[in-house]
């Protein structure tokens, strides 16, 4: 007890003659009690995870409950399973198309962003470092592009796709994603590029070197955890597009997953919850494994692009 | 100044015309248009020409495999007197306006709490972000799954806490479908804002708080005057698209409601969905597509300028 009222009594002490590098950057947070905190910080915070989880751990459970447990909630605690079974997942990747569907999705976004992020590397040099007449403008509306929602476009972009005989194959949403696509990763590409010092490629101009030269050999190297942000941030992109998938593609085995499991999965009255579960966290996992490599680069992309 | 030069020189000797290569080569507008070529040939071919298509589309009686007529604007008369559109416009501002509002809160206390010092930070901003980067339309499955009107978990486990007595039909019920789909659209933004607040809360100096608290600023003074104001024009950046991914959702809604019950949660994007190629009138879903773009705009400028506005008066630079 006199212990504790001593350290009390020395405490003012100590801050007095702290030196200035003890400075936290939590300003006076330290002085806040783990009760306090548990409160105001630890509780809201647990909740608020709780309820962001929680539709995964459902899903990953569904995906492995035997069928008699999953409508039977008088006998069985639905919040966990004894014994998980792994046919619902076997059924989805033996008894349906879904492994083409996972196919094709990956195809569809690896090639709608290898263009995408060709384009834009392109069009984000040009307007960064070649200023040519009208740079800003054309700045200006790549913006502008990127406000204009896929949901204005979608039905005169279907007669669009029609008429250039790209109805109902892949080429339909690889050529359209990159609307999407292009103004995010020539704005982000753009903030890369104006961080690199100009000076190099004076230099390099001064040795010779063509514009294109300067671009491989200079500045795509110095960009890249810009290009990795931008290809993370399109390929999430493309993997969650839907309305574009759904209105330009009808044949079934050129469906991506997204699609194919809200129209081909379901059939009639009869939702086979499990296989369905596990079609959802199957489609989502690459995602979250790539993510679970380049969170950072998620991150700066995503608050790169906002701060631009 | 070289390309002044080079030019001069050039109209001195009219003989020597620089071939197209040369061109290529010397002129920045010349090359600043290869470089844009593939860029902007995707954009034109397929977001220019088709916004403008839309709206021409939207001034015709055109249907699927059918060219149409123009007829002026009949579609939007039409649709004037048309209850489900009326309703539509209803439900998706009433999605926007307080699915925006709730993010914004939420995400701006998750930053907060974020932003203190805690065990595992790292792991803690990773995981929040998960929701968002799953696709939307397999997270609403599991959202599907979970407000069934049967089997649904919050059922079940209101019911063993002995607060109902009866199954909630979350998506079968005019009101209770718009508050649960609402909730997932919710669910799914909190993250995008509440990383990006996060990113903004960072680079405010904490010399400013220590400073503040010197001076014996309360918890809210610090929040109200110093990070809201310094917070400004991120949070119009965030807000505008929050607004603009928010009023122009399509996914969450197909696929949990359909526009259902009794198109209870039809927003506009799913009603022009509907009529346009479910049911094969192109000019009418185009009108109705169209007809987003001026509420749209609105929304924009709203949450743009309103919040930029601040910032002047602050006399913050105009960077």
């Amino acid at each position: 007890m006199t212990d504790v009222l001593a350290e009390k009594a020395a405490r003012p002490q100590r801050v007095l003659t702290a030196s200035p590098a003890a400075d936290h950057s939590e300003g006076m947070s330290y002085l806040n009690s783990l009760p306090r905190r548990l409160v105001t910080l630890y509780l809201p915070l647990g909740i608020i995870m709780v309820v962001l989880l929680f539709p995964f751990y459902w899903m990953a459970l569904t995906s492995v409950k035997p069928d008699e447990q999953l409508l039977d909630f008088d006998i069985y605690n639905p919040f966990w399973t004894w014994n998980p079974t792994f046919k619902h997942i076997h059924k989805l990747l033996f008894d349906t198309q879904y492994p083409v569907w996972l196919w094709n999705t990956m195809l569809i976004a690896t090639c709608a962003t290898a263009l995408s992020i060709f384009a834009s590397v392109l069009a984000a040099y040009a307007i960064v470092r070649l200023r040519y007449r009208g740079a800003q403008w054309v700045g200006g509306a790549i913006f502008l592009a990127y406000l204009v929602p896929p949901s204005i476009l979608f039905i005169p972009l279907s007669t669009v796709v029609f008429q250039y005989g790209l109805f109902d194959t892949p080429f339909a949403l690889i050529l359209t994603y990159p609307t999407i696509l292009i103004p995010f990763s020539t704005w982000l590409l753009m903030g890369y590029f104006k961080t690199i010092p100009f000076e190099l490629e004076e230099c390099a101009l001064i040795d010779g070197a063509s514009r294109w030269q300067i671009l491989v050999k200079i500045v795509l190297p110095l960009a890249v955890p810009g290009l990795i942000s931008a290809f993370i941030f399109c390929f999430t992109l493309c993997w969650n597009e839907f309305i574009y998938a759904l209105t330009f593609i009808s044949s079934t085995q050129y469906k991506t997953v997204p699609v194919a499991i809200v129209t081909a999965l379901v059939d009639g009255d009869v939702y086979r919850w499990g296989s369905l579960m596990a079609g959802a966290m199957i489609g989502s996992l690459p995602l979250v494994i790539l993510y679970a490599f380049f969170v950072e680069h998620y991150v700066s992309a995503m608050t790169g692009a906002v701060k631009e | 100044m070289t390309d002044v030069a080079l030019k001069s020189r050039l109209d001195k000797r009219p003989i020597q015309e620089p071939t197209s290569w040369d061109r290529l080569k010397t002129n920045k507008n010349w090359l600043g248009l290869w470089f844009m070529l593939p860029a902007g040939a995707i954009l034109i071919l397929f977001l220019a020409y088709p916004l403008g298509l839309g709206v021409w589309l939207s001034f015709t009686d055109a249907k699927i495999g059918r060219a149409g007529e123009f007829v002026g604007l009949e579609n939007y008369e039409w649709l004037r007197e048309d209850s489900t559109f009326l309703l539509s416009v209803f439900n998706t501002l009433l999605y926007t306006t307080v699915a925006s509002i709730i993010k914004f809160a939420v995400g701006l206390y998750l930053a907060l709490l974020l932003n203190e010092r805690l065990p595992f930070k790292a792991i803690l901003r990773a995981v929040v972000l998960i929701p968002f980067i799953v696709p939307t339309v397999l997270s609403a499955i599991a959202f599907w799954w979970i407000y069934d009107a049967q089997f649904s978990i919050i059922s079940w486990s209101l019911k063993q806490m002995g607060l109902i007595t009866t199954n909630i039909d979350f998506l079968g019920d005019v009101w209770n479908a718009r508050w649960s789909t609402i909730f997932a659209n919710i669910w799914r933004g909190v993250p995008f804002v509440a990383i990006t607040l996060l990113a903004g809360l960072q680079t405010v100096s904490p010399s400013l708080y220590e400073a503040a608290t010197i001076d014996g600023a309360t918890p809210w003074q610090r929040f109200r005057f110093i990070t809201y104001p310094l917070l400004t024009p991120i949070i119009a950046v965030v807000m505008t698209f929050s607004v603009l991914f928010t009023f122009t959702d399509f996914q969450l809604i197909w696929v949990m409601t359909r526009g259902g019950p009794v198109n209870a949660t039809h927003l506009m994007a799913t009603l022009s969905y509907q009529r346009a190629i479910i049911g094969g009138s192109l000019g009418e879903g185009a009108a109705i597509s169209t007809a987003m773009i001026p509420f749209l705009l609105a929304a924009i400028m709203v949450s743009w300028f309103g919040l930029q506005r601040r910032k002047w008066q602050q006399g913050g630079d105009n960077d």
